[in-house]
């Protein structure tokens, strides 16, 4: 007999038992609403699980009586003694064929019909009906009450669990200090028994935590029956993915969450899914799909309900918002998208157009956000219209058994779970080439192999040591959380322990470094730390909105207006030293015996040409022959050139905010890099060092008399010197100025240009004036006029157009820019 | 304040002849020399010295938390929480476990008293110059012969943060 089966005869013979009772209570007082809703609900509950099994002698007949049923709590029908001798004989029958169920896994022969149109007739009004029902049916002994399969599982309340948990505890204190004063004394003859002890002991415990802990899957094993039918009702096709079944979940938490999830997941395919046509003409595969996840991460249970339908509506859910009067307009238009999707969660919000049968019925994300909320869960969404929706529910550990490691810092021992330590890394000790601890002013940071990683110092973090104060000597617990890695800087780690989660007292809720306590084997009380929590304390990047806020104080420095991809690498003394990644073709390592002299210059041979090395350091040393070089590589066409560094870093988005350097021959300034003050190389510097003829090159776009001739107006010197190297790279003569006021200055003094190239967003005069008062006439009416904007919304270039832009590229597109180039140059605008 | 310091509804049948009509039956402390009384049916336990793990960040009245029977029990400094001095280095905290919401808090005491009953009759309500702090907490102050005793409302003294 199937899982499925067997918890509904487990459930259904509850529900009657519950129903007898209730019925009888019934007859005495007909009129009483609460006991009519119950009985009615008990019914509705068994016909409602008989569909899903397919049982359709149970569900004819459980459907007839909740008709009569339904009559009667509605008031429509007085409850009488006849009516109630009908029901009752009814839930005989249902009895009898559960009693078959039990028996053969299959519903028994029978016939329904006389009993069924009783039913009908006393839902009639007809109760006089009654008398006529055949008196096989209502003589029908019941079965005898609960079958051999009811017995086989009971439920227990939870209190009675706890208070096994709590005296397997203490037995398990008793047994510590036993084996204690045993060590102590050294009495043989107590040896084996107490052994005994222990070993039942260990396994008592293990048995009480099993019985809270259930795998996930038991929520879910309703769902490929529930997501099929569901396709067959809407015509949809729909894959159910499920992953992490065996996630272990505490009994308590897993019955919440039930609903919940079989809501979402009911959402998921009800909305989210499009019908096979609307995903085909959106390129889509037919069949959707819907994806449940579950796993543990740092003390919390995470579960993700995701498809890859059409997402959520944006502007419907804004539009409703407003008609609700859940926010005013003013409100609605400062805040992101992000936000505005929240609104599913408010109390009666569904956008669902028209009602179906299956969701939208007002029982909507709120009753899910609310039951995951008391648990102590959240849940978050992440939408993309087009591409489908995830929810993510985070539900934390209240009783859990985790394996954690117990460590040390300023004095104190706490829990570390071991899900998320990647790794333990020992530092300083004194000896040589052992990892050490490092500092960026007051940062402490780590070499880690190929990366810097962030290290936040636990004792600090905690207050137990003065700030600065932190252990140069002792362990970094590496870090994983939510794609994010940082280091923990600890005293000691001692030893990996199973740990019963429980949660703190609710007067340190606030303190969110941690996520619970537990009783250690040797009966002290220890903190649980919650990475999720110090990697938020710490500023790690999990909150990428403050981390910018931070940095874009827009200072006297140059800026560019999003964030840029840049590798960061070391070179020469100093800083590190980044470079716009955009600009490095390839990074190679190259063995040092492969790089050869062609007079002073270092060279190597690369791809079937020879390439030319700079180094970015002064005084370059070939490494030794078995060393490998790192260079970044810059390629022109089939041309290409080195830059040789001593380690590449890491990549990292940063926006950039660039101070202004010393002059010093290429670098453009320096800027804070993941909280580090930088060096920004100037690329055009180093493209030229790799040889006279770098930009001379005639290029394919040149061929013919002049180079053409382009102005550059930016106001970022960033920029400037990211687009510059770019175009005279390819062949352009390129004059840069900063504002559009200069290049109006150069229009006056009649310099001839053949192209220009403008941003859009600049301080006094922006893009647009600046290509309307272009276009109002004089010598560069007619000039090919190219936006560069990191803004491409389709009305940023309708606007760009209007204003007279010939073009509208993409900040910072190479290929695009110069594409648009070769294009306006080749068909002059007629204009 | 009308009725303060009266006992709660449902005051202790189970304590028999010993407490009558209008008589609550506390236990009494000592902190910092203040008489103090907590209803004795909220106390779990009295225990003496304990181990007690620091809780970092966590409010400075909040000693830390201790073990008590397989329990976790957070133990709360009531000379801190009534805003006085700490304890002098050496001298020993007694542990007046109680309950509250399902949850057991220690409170840390110098010296435990006696169970003793107080009849409502000689209640006072709060003089209305104590320190706000002490407003709070208290429910009123029982007149004794030799001392003045605060009857602690325990749910105050543990809304802490």
């Amino acid at each position: 007999m199937d899982d499925l089966l067997a918890d509904f005869l487990t459930e259904t013979h509850e529900g009657l038992t519950a129903l007898d009772s209730a019925l009888v209570r019934l007859e005495r007082t007909p009129d009483d609403q609460p006991t009519l809703s119950e009985v009615f609900r008990l019914v509705h509950t068994i016909k409602g699980t008989c569909g899903f099994l397919g049982l359709s002698r149970l569900e004819a007949v459980a459907h007839a009586a909740e008709n009569v049923l339904g009559r009667y709590r509605d008031g429509t029908l007085p409850v009488t003694a006849g009516g109630i001798t009908l029901i009752l004989s009814a839930l005989d029958r249902v009895k009898e064929i559960v009693a078959g169920l039990e028996a053969t896994g299959a519903e028994p022969a029978g016939e329904d019909a006389p009993l069924i149109a009783a039913l009908n007739a006393a839902a009639e009004g007809q109760v006089e009906a009654a008398a006529a029902l055949p008196a096989e049916a209502a003589a029908d002994p019941a079965p005898e009450q609960g079958g051999a399969l009811a017995a086989q599982t009971i439920r227990v309340s939870v209190e009675v669990l706890e208070d096994l948990m709590t005296l397997v505890s203490e037995l398990v204190l008793t047994r510590n200090q036993l084996l204690q004063l045993a060590r102590v004394h050294q009495s043989d003859a107590f040896a084996v028994p107490l052994q005994r002890l222990s070993h039942i002991t260990s396994d008592l415990q293990e048995g009480v935590m099993k019985t809270r802990m259930q795998p996930i899957g038991n929520a879910w094993a309703k769902l490929p029956r529930l997501v099929r039918d569901l396709g067959h009702e809407l015509g949809k096709k729909i894959d159910l993915d499920m992953r992490g079944a065996q996630t272990e979940l505490d009994r308590q938490v897993l019955e919440l969450i039930r609903d919940p999830l079989t809501h979402m997941v009911r959402n998921s395919g009800d909305h989210g899914l499009e019908t096979p046509a609307e995903r085909r003409a959106a390129g889509k595969p037919e069949t959707g799909r819907i994806t449940l996840n579950a796993y543990h991460e740092g003390g919390h249970i995470i579960i993700e309900i995701g498809d890859d339908g059409r997402g959520l509506p944006v502007d419907r859910i804004r539009a409703k918002a407003l008609a609700n009067g859940l926010a005013t307009e003013a409100e609605l238009a400062q805040m992101s998208e992000r936000e505005i999707l929240r609104f599913i969660f408010a109390p009666g919000f569904s956008t669902a157009q028209q009602v179906t049968s299956v969701s939208g019925r007002g029982v909507g994300m709120d009753v899910v956000k609310t039951n995951i909320e008391k648990i102590g869960g959240t849940v978050e969404l992440a939408s993309k219209e087009g591409r489908g929706a995830t929810f993510t529910i985070k539900i934390p550990l209240t009783l859990a058994i985790v394996s954690a490691l117990i460590v040390e810092a300023g004095g104190e021992r706490f829990a570390l779970p071991q899900i998320g330590v990647v790794e333990l890394v020992r530092v300083g000790g004194g000896q040589d080439g052992a990892p050490r601890i490092e500092r960026i002013k007051d940062t402490p940071v780590l070499r880690l192999r190929d990366r810097l990683l962030p290290l936040v110092s636990l004792a600090g973090l905690l207050r137990l040591v003065p700030p600065g104060d932190a252990a140069t000597e002792g362990f970094v617990a590496v870090m994983q959380v939510g794609g994010q890695a940082f280091g923990i800087i600890l005293d000691r780690v001692f030893d990996t322990e199973e740990i019963v989660v429980k949660p703190v007292a609710p007067i340190l809720r606030h303190v969110t470094m941690f996520s619970g306590n537990t009783i250690l084997g040797d009966g002290s009380v220890i903190m649980i730390l919650d990475p999720n929590g110090i990697g938020r304390a710490a500023g790690v990047g999990l909150d990428a909105g403050g981390a910018e806020d931070r940095r874009a104080t827009p200072a006297a420095g140059l800026r560019s207006d999003r964030s840029t991809s840049l590798l960061l690498f070391r070179a020469g003394e100093g800083a590190p030293k980044a470079v716009p990644l955009g600009l490095v073709a390839r990074l190679e390592d190259i063995p040092a015996e492969r790089i050869e002299m062609s007079g002073t210059t270092p060279v190597v041979q690369y791809r079937g040409g020879l390439m030319p090395l700079v180094s970015v350091a002064p005084g370059w040393t070939r490494p030794d022959a078995a060393a490998r070089q790192a260079v970044l590589v810059f390629t022109e066409n089939d041309r290409a050139m080195g830059l040789m560094v001593e380690e590449i870093l890491d990549v990292i988005d940063e926006r950039l905010v660039i101070q202004p350097g010393s002059g010093r021959p290429g670098f453009i300034g320096s800027a804070v890099v993941a909280g580090r003050v930088t060096e920004v190389i100037d690329t055009a510097h180093w493209l030229a060092q790799a040889g006279e003829d770098w930009f001379r090159t005639p290029r394919p776009a040149a061929t013919g008399a002049a180079r053409p001739r382009v102005l550059l107006v930016e106001d970022s010197a960033f920029f400037r010197h990211l687009v510059v190297p770019g175009l005279a790279a390819a062949g352009y003569d390129v004059a840069a100025v900063e504002n559009p006021a200069i290049a109006l200055r150069l229009r006056e003094e009649g310099v001839p240009f053949d192209a220009v190239i403008s941003d859009i967003e600049m301080p006094e005069m922006d893009g647009i004036a600046f290509a309307e008062a272009l276009r109002a006439g004089g010598p560069w009416s007619a000039v090919p006029l190219i936006a560069l904007s990191s803004r491409t919304d389709p009305a940023d270039i309708a606007r760009g157009r209007d204003a007279g832009f010939t073009d509208y590229v993409g900040k910072y597109d190479r290929d695009a820019l110069l594409q648009s180039l070769r294009d306006c140059l080749a068909a002059p605008v007629a204009a | 304040m009308d009725g303060m310091g009266m006992p709660p509804a449902g005051a202790t049948p189970a304590m028999g002849g010993r407490a009558e009509a209008g008589e609550q039956v506390f236990l009494t402390l000592t902190v910092a020399g203040q008489g103090c009384a907590v209803p004795v049916l909220l106390v779990r336990d009295v225990l003496g010295p304990q181990a007690i793990t620091r809780i970092p960040l966590a409010p400075p009245e909040v000693a830390g938390s201790l073990n008590l029977r397989g329990r976790i029990v957070t133990a709360v400094d009531l000379r801190l929480r009534l805003g006085l001095p700490a304890r002098p280095p050496g001298a020993v905290a007694m542990s007046v476990v109680v309950d509250q919401g399902g949850e057991l808090y220690s409170l840390l005491v110098d010296e435990v008293g006696e169970v003793i009953p107080l009849p409502a009759a000689r209640f006072e309500p709060n003089p209305p110059t104590l320190d706000p702090l002490w407003r709070e907490v208290s429910r009123g102050v029982h007149r004794q012969e030799d001392r003045l005793l605060i009857a602690l409302e325990v749910e105050r003294v543990l809304a802490i943060g």
